[in-house]
């Protein structure tokens, strides 16, 4: 029963193909799990538009919307309807074909990341034999629609707030890319459903999750500093914070346009977001062995939205960087970190099994992160203040 | 036409291309645009020949393929930093107003 | 020849004509970005998987990013002053045309010796990577060296000299 219960989405969707002539089967798969995937995670989106509303609020000692529908439930069909509505403006000296194409861009290269996720037990839409790279190679894709939104609109705001995104989004795919490799190489396959096989193992009732091991708790807590840079969320939201450079790389959108980017900067957080359960936290597997009765695909937007509000979190609580501050922190400090954290990672392997090899690695990865943030500090040089007077 | 045939007309088709773009543009940095439409083209015919090769199984065609994308990167890093300085030098990009050898 | 070849190797091709015939500067990048994609999408097609994501990541998230860069650094937006070819350009047409006909004639006329259809090769990342942890290692070490190289390179000829001649 609960097998039926797991695999309910791919039965379902295996009788529908049967119900359809032989030749057109193959193409009406792919079109349903596409479809699948293009419902359900705007439908997230939607959630957490209203998480991020009502979580923030509570953050800063007020109430979030409350008029539409119950608890303001029905908020993000009010915020749709507004943003269908609004007058799409071009501006005049705007070039009309990069600006219109930008958000468009932007959204498809978000969807695309989804589609080799593994969601579920057998729910995946395309079993990649390199499906990390396919990840990664989206995720730069993404950098083109910015700086094709921020040049279009011949502002200087945008052009600055996208060049500044840009930046931001180089520096630190390089640290995502550096955390996932540890992953890669601890299960020498990039294939993502080979890792969350690997991280489907208990012992003692505990599961074999990556993040429960020194390098991969740092490799975590890196890949979640570099995924919350990568998509311009705070507190690395410089290039897209009010108070800065007006909305930075999308000042002159409005309307649905400005929607899709709105739609594009969430689905890229819950891709980040699905890729950092797929490789740290065990994607579909359940915390414990006797909860495996609960089915896969629970446990797996469980977790993603988990991770939804701690970004949602960081973003009430943590204040801004200046851009200097972010791109120094992130090729002085976590870079290093990082590459210490892959040769961490080889000698765990090479430890063998054992307590030691717990101590030894916690002890190296403590050590260098103190040492880098002691040099770090000591770069300060704060003096002591020198007035200077308007005259 | 077989298969191979088309796939290595296509590269030279936009060898080519890239060629005329590198040989009659001004401006520098399309000149750099043509060379990598070239390096491109190159490696789609590398590609290609893998593909029909009788011995695919020794990967050489897609070795050679991520060391020219490799080089390919670097060679862009360095040419551009080359135009970056060039214009600080001669406030252009204009190739044919930078024709003297004079510092 | 399959349709979906025909239709990979157009928006190729029709990328790096853009890329190379428009007149403004940053709309020659976005074309070359279109064409480099058409080549990733026609690896993948030719069975190539990893050369195709690598195509993806490098070039259209590195080297396009770097071409629009330096388009902004060196004023390139702004509407040239002059044409936007070269005098010489007819040479440089003729060229390219003499280029094309060599090559193509040279693929036309060997055809017979071209195979014909074989099954699609597989081309897994594991032996991609064993291939280059073995017989490829001295390649990919001067790869690194190079790429190091090439970095500190272009960090040294584009920096920004505060004291000399100015």
């Amino acid at each position: 029963m609960q097998e039926n219960l797991d695999q309910i989405f791919v039965l379902l969707k295996h009788w529908i193909v049967s119900l359809v002539p032989a030749p057109v089967q193959p193409y009406l798969s792919v079109l349903l799990s596409v479809a699948a995937i293009v419902v359900t995670f705007p439908l997230l989106f939607a959630i957490s538009v209203w998480l991020e509303r009502k979580i923030l609020a509570r953050i800063q000692n007020r109430l979030g919307p409350n008029r539409v529908g119950p608890f303001g439930l029905l908020q993000p069909i009010a915020d749709a309807i507004k943003s269908l509505t609004k007058e799409d403006i071009v501006p005049r000296t705007a070039d009309a074909v990069v600006h219109y194409l930008a958000p468009l861009v932007l959204v498809v290269v978000a969807f695309m990341g989804f589609a080799i996720i593994p969601m579920g037990r057998n729910m995946v839409l395309v079993d990649l034999d390199a499906s990390l790279l396919f990840y990664f190679a989206m995720g730069a894709s993404a950098e083109v629609a910015v700086f094709m939104a921020g040049w279009s609109s011949r502002n200087k705001y945008s052009l600055l707030g996208a060049m500044r995104a840009i930046a931001q989004m180089i520096s630190y795919e390089v640290v995502l890319l550096l955390s996932s490799v540890t992953v890669v190489m601890m299960t020498g396959s990039l294939r993502l459903t080979r890792i969350v096989e690997l991280q489907n193992q208990y012992s003692w009732g505990l599961p074999h999750w990556f993040i429960f091991t020194p390098w991969g708790l740092a490799a975590f807590v890196m890949y979640a500093i570099a995924g919350t840079a990568e998509t311009n969320r705070s507190p690395f939201d410089l290039p897209e914070g009010e108070s800065e450079l007006v909305a930075g790389y999308h000042t002159e959108y409005s309307g649905f346009k400005f929607a899709l980017f709105f739609l594009g900067e969430y689905l890229a957080m819950l891709s980040i977001s699905s890729l950092g359960t797929t490789l740290f936290l065990g994607g579909w597997s359940a915390p414990f062995a006797f909860l495996g009765w609960v089915p896969s695909w629970i446990w797996f937007f469980s977790k993603v939205m988990l991770s939804i509000c701690v970004f949602i979190w960081m973003r009430g609580t943590l204040p801004r960087l200046r851009q200097d501050q972010l791109m120094n922190f992130a090729w002085k400090f976590v870079l290093p970190l990082s590459l210490v954290n892959l040769i961490v990672a080889g000698l765990w392997r090479f430890m063998g099994e054992g307590w030691q090899r717990w101590v030894v690695t916690s002890a190296i990865l403590i050590a260098s992160y103190a040492a880098l943030a002691l040099a770090e500090q000591r770069q300060r040089r704060i003096g002591p203040r020198r007035y200077r007077y308007a005259e | 036409m077989t298969p191979l045939a088309a796939s290595l007309l296509v590269a030279a088709l936009m060898f080519s291309i890239g060629l005329a773009g590198a040989l009659t543009r001004r401006n520098a940095i399309l000149v750099l645009v043509g060379i990598e439409l070239m390096l491109n083209a190159a490696n789609l015919n590398l590609i290609a020949f893998w593909r029909y090769s009788p011995h695919p199984e020794a990967l050489t065609g897609v070795m050679f393929a991520i060391f020219s994308i490799a080089v390919a990167a670097a060679e862009a890093a360095v040419g551009l930093g080359l135009v970056i300085a060039i214009y600080r030098h001669y406030k252009t990009t204009d190739l044919d107003q930078i024709n003297r050898l004079k510092g | 020849m399959s349709l979906v070849f025909w239709i990979l190797a157009a928006i190729a091709v029709l990328g790096g004509l853009a890329a190379m015939l428009l007149r403004s500067t940053v709309h020659c990048a976005l074309a070359l970005t279109v064409a480099f994609a058409g080549i990733a999408l026609l690896f993948l097609n030719l069975g190539a998987q990893f050369a195709g994501f690598v195509q993806i990541l490098v070039y259209v998230g590195a080297v396009a990013i770097l071409l629009v860069f330096a388009i902004l650094l060196t004023r390139g937006s702004e509407p040239p002053t002059h044409g936007v070819f070269s005098t010489t350009w007819l040479a440089g047409l003729v060229i390219a045309a003499a280029v094309f006909a060599v090559l193509g004639s040279s693929v036309l006329s060997s055809q017979r010796m071209l195979p014909h259809e074989s099954t699609a090769p597989a081309a897994p990342v594991v032996e991609i990577g064993q291939a280059l942890a073995g017989p490829y290692i001295l390649p990919l070490e001067m790869i690194a060296v190079l790429l190091t190289a090439a970095l500190i390179g272009a960090v040294i000829i584009a920096l920004h000299e505060k004291e000399g001649e100015q």
